[in-house]
């Protein structure tokens, strides 16, 4: 427990620090940057409580938002993708249930299970998060287009550091 | 009131997940007011110091371009020093003279955090009150004006870039002096848009876009861009004009936030002015 905690302790600092001195200064294409920080939500034990969820992308989300000066945008949608997670889980399980304290890891569910999990959940993080920040800006059309292939950057990343990061 | 309790319990994730929405869409919305958010943001202690860190091993892989950049500065403020010299030998009358004093001052800085790729943009300098810097002050770099300070901490302040649609600068034609405002449009970071022309007007490609020097603000002549492209949309009274932006907010490294010695007067002036109205 003491030790899960540390590990997802050292996990969320780790995160936000590459998410904001690093992955913020690469902007592919002049306008998008991936947002890896998502992870977190992404990877937090299958018995981890709705409560503790919902506060976890919470703060996540802000912390980001302090970094770059836009209150609320990350908060709002990192709750947004940490309230759909169960529900997210519970549509995909691929066997009856998941085995009790362990954690959606690629290694121990496969490449398509996790890459489903990560489409969806990314995705949603992506939309709410443009949409919440275009509030008095720009076409539907071009928020939408923004926040797909911003998704689909971040897809890519999350599931290659998957593969170069996390193993075991 | 043992159900209602059951019930808070059933569905506790929701009511949380609202609860956490709605804070985070008033603080959203809340933002509009730029000024009012205090603390939330990147000029504060800890955010600041992590950045400064970071920037302190960052800039080595820039010093060969900065040092260029600054050997022209210098190049070019030298020559004008020179002009200055040649032109005081003719008359040396005005020197001296208080109605010619120096309104505007400047205190440079270093940017140490900057973005262009979202929809309001802002730029983390170096300095803040400490070195006599305050909100709405100037904001230039060599090639021209980037933005204006919002918030000030001890040793930080953060400067709504013009990469931000919530900024409006009042901006001019240099060729023939008709005024308008200058705003993003949240797209390209190296174009804005100068709204406001009457379609009278003569406007070419590659007109000179300059500061109108009708705020507190900035003085007049800075440069803003040249014209990109012009068209008039059918019914329109006004020009839609696209201006090639001169700074490159991708590169940079100092600017000068300007400092302007009159400022207190000419609000003082303006406010009297609102109250007759």
């Amino acid at each position: 427990m003491i030790n899960d905690i540390l590990k997802y302790g050292i996990m969320y600092v780790v995160l936000v620090l590459v998410q904001v001195l690093l992955i913020n200064n690469v902007q592919l294409g002049g306008i998008y940057s991936p947002f890896i920080y998502i992870l977190f939500i992404l990877l937090l034990p299958f018995d981890t409580p709705r409560y503790l969820l919902l506060i976890l992308g919470f703060l996540l989300g802000l912390t980001i938002d302090i970094f770059s000066n836009t209150p609320g945008i990350h908060a709002s949608a990192t709750v947004f993708a940490a309230f759909l997670r169960p529900g997210v889980l519970m549509l995909i399980s691929s066997r009856d249930n998941y085995e009790p304290g362990s954690a959606p890891r690629i290694s121990t569910y496969g490449f398509e299970w996790f890459l489903k999990y990560a489409v969806i959940l990314i995705l949603a993080h992506n939309l709410f998060l443009f949409f919440a920040e275009a509030f008095t800006l720009h076409g539907l059309f071009h928020t939408l287009l923004k926040a797909i292939i911003n998704s689909f950057l971040s897809i890519i990343l999350i599931v290659l550091s998957q593969y170069l990061v996390f193993r075991k | 009131m043992r159900n209602l309790l059951r019930f808070l319990a059933k569905y506790h994730a929701v009511f949380l997940f609202v609860f956490l929405e709605v804070l985070s869409i008033t603080m959203i919305v809340k933002y509009n007011n730029y000024q009012h958010v205090k603390f939330l943001n990147s000029s504060n202690r800890v955010t600041g110091g992590i950045y400064n860190g970071y920037w302190g091993v960052a800039q080595y892989f820039s010093l060969k371009e900065l040092n260029n950049e600054l050997a022209e500065e210098n190049a070019k403020l030298r020559s004008e020093l020179m002009r200055e010299e040649l032109s005081k030998i003719g008359n040396d009358a005005p020197q001296h003279d208080s109605l010619y004093r120096q309104n505007f001052f400047f205190i440079t800085a270093k940017v140490i955090n900057n973005s262009v790729n979202r929809a309001h943009n802002y730029i983390l300098l170096n300095k803040g009150s400490r070195h006599g810097i305050k909100p709405d002050m100037g904001v230039v770099s060599s090639d021209g004006v980037v933005g204006v300070v919002t918030n000030v901490s001890k040793n930080y302040s953060t400067v709504i870039s013009i990469l931000n649609n919530r900024l409006k600068i009042s901006a001019k034609i240099k060729r023939n002096n008709y005024f308008g405002s200058l705003t993003w449009d949240g797209g390209d970071y190296r174009k804005a848009e100068l709204d406001e022309i009457p379609f009278h007007v003569d406007v070419a490609k590659g007109d000179t876009i300059v500061t109108s020097g009708y705020s507190a603000i900035f003085p007049e002549g800075l440069m803003l861009g040249t014209v990109s492209d012009y068209s008039l949309q059918g019914g329109s009274n006004f020009y839609k004009i696209t201006v090639n932006l001169s700074v490159d907010f991708k590169n940079l490294v100092y600017v000068d936030v300007i400092q302007n010695k009159t400022r207190d007067e000419i609000l003082k002036l303006e406010s009297t002015d609102e109250n007759d109205q």
